[in-house]
């Protein structure tokens, strides 16, 4: 009896040109150089074959959060100027917790104000408020707060590390959250080749600040607290900030402002910067444009001081000060001497928005674009080796059923590299499948797991034909015993291979990937397809002919 | 062409052997583990050498334009104040003169300065030894990191032994799932013995092959479990031992094959797959060999001895044959 075929062969060309566009595209052509190029645009290679780097940040959050806080303890010492409450200290007392503000030595007598002050809306709708003992207070940072600038830090990281690797010139970056929620950025950097690029991307956590200057020059420290302090010491709301006046420049320039500590305007509330020259003398400056908020803020504090100065603080120097001529808005420029270089490298840090806190370094992986393609060719000469040892076995310890094998072995690894292809041709490239190195390695162990399905089914069919079967019947019986055992195999390797992908990293994740692919890809070429030669060859059969195995 | 046709081999009359056999390797593969514990290096305990994944540290690889000079090197590095440094040719199996050297610092702890170990490397090449080189790859791993990783690999080969166990269960039968379970677990072992008894490195891939070799070692299992339970159910009246030992000899020349066949690929890669790689198919070639003997001369026994053991107290003596799940 013979099988009509026609529909199950035509499934399985379909999927084979389906693969195959999958690997190769729309191939301009059919020479070797027209199929590379199609092939290494469909197949994406991870950063171990194709050179590049692959680096864990940890974003200091607390940074932000003392940021926050500081801000604030210097908002309540202002408060409780005004309203004549009198107090030791504003501080942020732990910096292991920066989230917790100290208020110190307020009068008992006036306790009832000072509560009334610290728990209005200014501050309760982010602070929760204690009262430590007769004269002291405790302001908390709340959680959802706390927890949503922590978030805002790492999302404002990202965005500013974005900024900065496109600048650099970098195709299909990897910037995003890592973990779960410890802060951590993952960045991928694919061919970069010079380490310090890199390096010139994690640093610059450069905290642009614009504060209230409220006196100097001076010459020194000394000189500086003995005009302005009360009592040979600072007042709490006010910093020393010394003065350099170009970007690195030299320290014998160097003299010191007495600033308001609280910021009037912070590197996150600049919306643009371009570099350009003022036009009346002549100097460099960066023309800033700011964002409405802080465009309002900025509006209020310049109309009320008129005729005052102002310092732009970077790096936790003063880089210029500035007399307020008249009240501004949202725009403004920012005149110094400055080289070209520097107003260029201002204007860029500016508009790409400083890093809100600075960056460690927790894990970091280079490969140079020479090593991944030594490693591409190594692991490519390993599978062919490993294919070819395969096919010449099967060919011969099962003779004619070994062409059936090879067969079945060739769409394997066309089926997987298709999937691979396709994932990348259906997405565009963003979510495609990774080949790394341990996933050329799961390639190749998919070619000897694989085999083992055919294998199973092939002693089956020999032992059936033993037992004194006709051809046709002992490979149905071959087909439907192996088929319960192979699909138990493949269920365990693949709950292996899922494991890895969840816990693994890059390249491991890629090992588990293609094994995974391939094992499920050997599912239908080993028992459907395999199936399908053996029934059009058993169709040729002539009655009483034995089968070839 | 035909192997093994025919065999009657009467495997568990053999299991002494078997286990005396396993049991020099394992404790062997102990005794290892335990030396490298006795004796930490840079003050990190572990039972096996572990690679820069786990531990923590720098490791750059340079590749040179004329054949390095190993002790220059290590006066260059030496010369700049690094200290505790281990620098390493690197050995390619098919192509001699790579002129790649392996420069490795322990762990850092502050992680604010990770990536200065690097530097001050490249620096002192730089300085001190006149030789062009190119970095072809650094790997930087922080204290935080390596812990997490270290973390990680423990939990997914427990969960993978745990998912194949629970799958067992529910196919088979409990026991039939634990012998398995028994049988990966000392394949496992053994390997990671391998490694501490040849001190080489474990790394994350390396880890992925260990998981890789409990799914592989776990098809040979279920191979032979499947065609146990299969001629349970023809044969209700033979001893299990004869049973076991039948379908061992059934499936022998499958197991042989398919253990060869894999075998070979994973040694291609051992042998062309370059440095990168060796971790990871020397695991592989050392798991696969393990891995069959251990569902021939493990996972079977075991299967017997527990029925046996049953068979003692009183309980029902037939081995279950298992609901048969049709798929």
């Amino acid at each position: 009896m013979k099988k009509n075929l026609n529909g199950k062969i035509a499934l399985i060309v379909g999927v084979l040109v389906l693969c195959i566009w999958g690997i190769f595209g729309a191939s301009s052509g059919v020479t070797g150089k027209d199929l590379t190029e199609g092939l290494t645009r469909r197949i994406h290679l991870g950063l171990d074959l194709r050179g590049g780097a692959h680096l864990i940040l940890q974003v200091k959050v607390e940074e932000a959060v003392t940021a926050e806080t500081n801000n604030t303890a210097a908002l309540i010492q202002q408060d409780l100027k005004k309203a004549n409450l009198s107090y030791t200290q504003v501080i942020v007392p732990d910096p292991a917790k920066p989230q917790v503000i100290r208020v110190e030595g307020t009068a008992p007598a006036s306790s009832n104000a000072v509560r009334t002050l610290l728990d209005s809306t200014r501050y309760s709708n982010e602070y929760n408020l204690d009262s430590v003992g007769d004269n002291a207070w405790t302001l908390t940072m709340k959680q959802p707060v706390l927890t949503a600038l922590e978030t805002k830090t790492v999302q404002q990281a990202i965005e500013a590390l974005g900024d900065r690797v496109n600048a650099l010139g970098v195709s299909e970056p990897v910037i995003q959250e890592y973990g779960l929620g410890a802060n951590q950025i993952l960045v991928e950097l694919p061919g970069v080749e010079n380490e310090s690029d890199i390096e010139k991307i994690i640093q610059g956590t450069n905290r642009l600040e614009i504060h209230a200057v409220v006196g100097g020059p001076y010459k020194d420290e000394q000189d500086a607290v003995a005009s302005v302090g009360v009592g040979g010491s600072l007042p709490a709301e006010d910093e020393l900030k010394s003065f350099t006046p170009v970007i690195g420049g030299s320290a014998d320039t160097q003299s010191v402002y007495v600033l308001q500590r609280v910021s009037v305007v912070a590197g996150n509330d600049f919306r643009s910067a371009d570099p350009g020259t003022d036009m009346n003398t002549g100097r460099r400056n960066v023309q800033f444009v700011l964002t409405n908020e802080a465009g309002d803020r900025f509006y209020e504090y310049t109309s009320k001081n008129v005729g005052r100065s102002m310092a732009v603080v970077m790096n936790d120097q003063v880089r210029e000060v500035a007399n307020i001529q008249s009240a501004i808005r949202d725009r403004g420029e920012i005149v110094g001497s400055f080289t070209q270089d520097e107003v260029t490298a201002l204007s860029k840090l500016l508009s790409t928005g400083a890093l809100p806190a600075s960056l460690s370094q927790l894990e970091k992986r280079f490969v140079g674009a020479s090593l991944g393609a030594d490693s591409i060719h190594k692991g490519v000469t390993a599978a062919i080796v490993g294919v070819l040892v395969v096919m010449v076995f099967m060919l011969i310890y099962y003779r004619g059923s070994g062409i059936n094998a090879d067969l079945a072995l060739i769409m394997n690894l066309v089926i997987l590299l298709g999937i691979m292809g396709l994932s990348s041709a259906l997405t565009g490239g963003a979510n495609a499948l990774t080949l790394t190195l341990p996933g050329i390695a799961g390639v190749i162990l998919t070619i000897g797991m694989g085999v083992d399905s055919n294998v199973l089914i092939f002693e089956r069919i020999r032992e059936e034909v033993r037992a004194g079967k006709l051809p046709s019947a002992a490979v149905d019986q071959g087909f439907a015993h192996a088929w319960v055992t192979i699909v138990d195999t493949h269920v365990t390797t693949i709950v292996s291979a899922a494991i890895l992908f969840m816990f693994g990293t890059g390249p491991v994740k890629g090992f588990a990937v293609t094994l995974t692919i391939g094992l499920l890809a050997n599912l239908f070429t080993a028992v459907f397809v395999s199936r399908v030669i053996f029934d059009a060859h058993l169709n040729k059969l002539k009655p009483g002919q034995p089968l070839s195995i | 062409m035909e192997l093994f046709r025919g065999v009657h081999v009467d495997w568990l009359g053999k299991k002494w052997y078997f286990l005396a056999f396993s049991m020099i390797f394992s404790v062997a593969g102990i005794i290892s583990m335990g030396m490298h514990w006795a004796h930490p290096i840079g003050g990190m305990r572990s039972p096996v050498p572990l690679g820069v994944d786990f531990r923590g540290g720098t490791q750059v690889q340079v590749k040179f334009q004329q054949a390095p000079d190993i002790n220059r090197i290590r006066q260059a590095v030496a010369a700049a104040g690094i200290k505790d440094s281990t620098i390493q040719p690197i050995q390619n199996i098919n192509e001699a003169g790579g002129n790649e050297v392996l420069i490795s610092l322990p762990e850092q702890q502050d992680e604010t300065s990770l990536d200065a170990g690097r530097k001050q490397i490249v620096d002192a090449l730089q300085a001190n030894y006149s030789n062009p080189f190119t970095v072809s790859k650094t790997e930087v791993v922080g204290p935080t990191v390596g812990r997490q990783l270290e973390t990680k690999a423990l939990l997914a080969t427990l969960y993978s032994m745990l998912g194949m166990l629970v799958y067992l269960w529910f196919r088979f039968q409990l026991i039939y799932g634990v012998a398995a379970v028994v049988a990966c677990f000392h394949d496992t072992l053994i390997t990671v013995g391998a490694f501490a008894l040849t001190n080489q490195e474990i790394s994350l891939t390396v880890i992925a092959a260990i998981l890789t070799l409990v799914g592989y070692s776990m098809n040979d299992t279920i191979v032979v479990f499947d065609r146990i339970r299969e001629n349970l159910r023809l044969s209700r009246r033979e001893a299990l031992p004869d049973v076991v030992n039948r379908s061992i000899n059934q499936t022998l020349s499958r197991t042989v094959l398919t253990s060869g066949l894999t075998f070979l690929t994973v040694l291609s890669l051992y042998v062309f797959g370059g440095q990168v790689l060796r971790g990871f198919s020397f695991a592989l070639v050392v798991g696969i060999l393990i891995g069959t003997y251990s569902s021939i001369a493990v996972a079977a026994p075991m299967l017997v001895a527990w029925q046996e053991w049953r068979g003692k107290r009183g309980k029902a003596t037939a081995l279950p044959a298992a609901k048969r799940t049709r798929v």
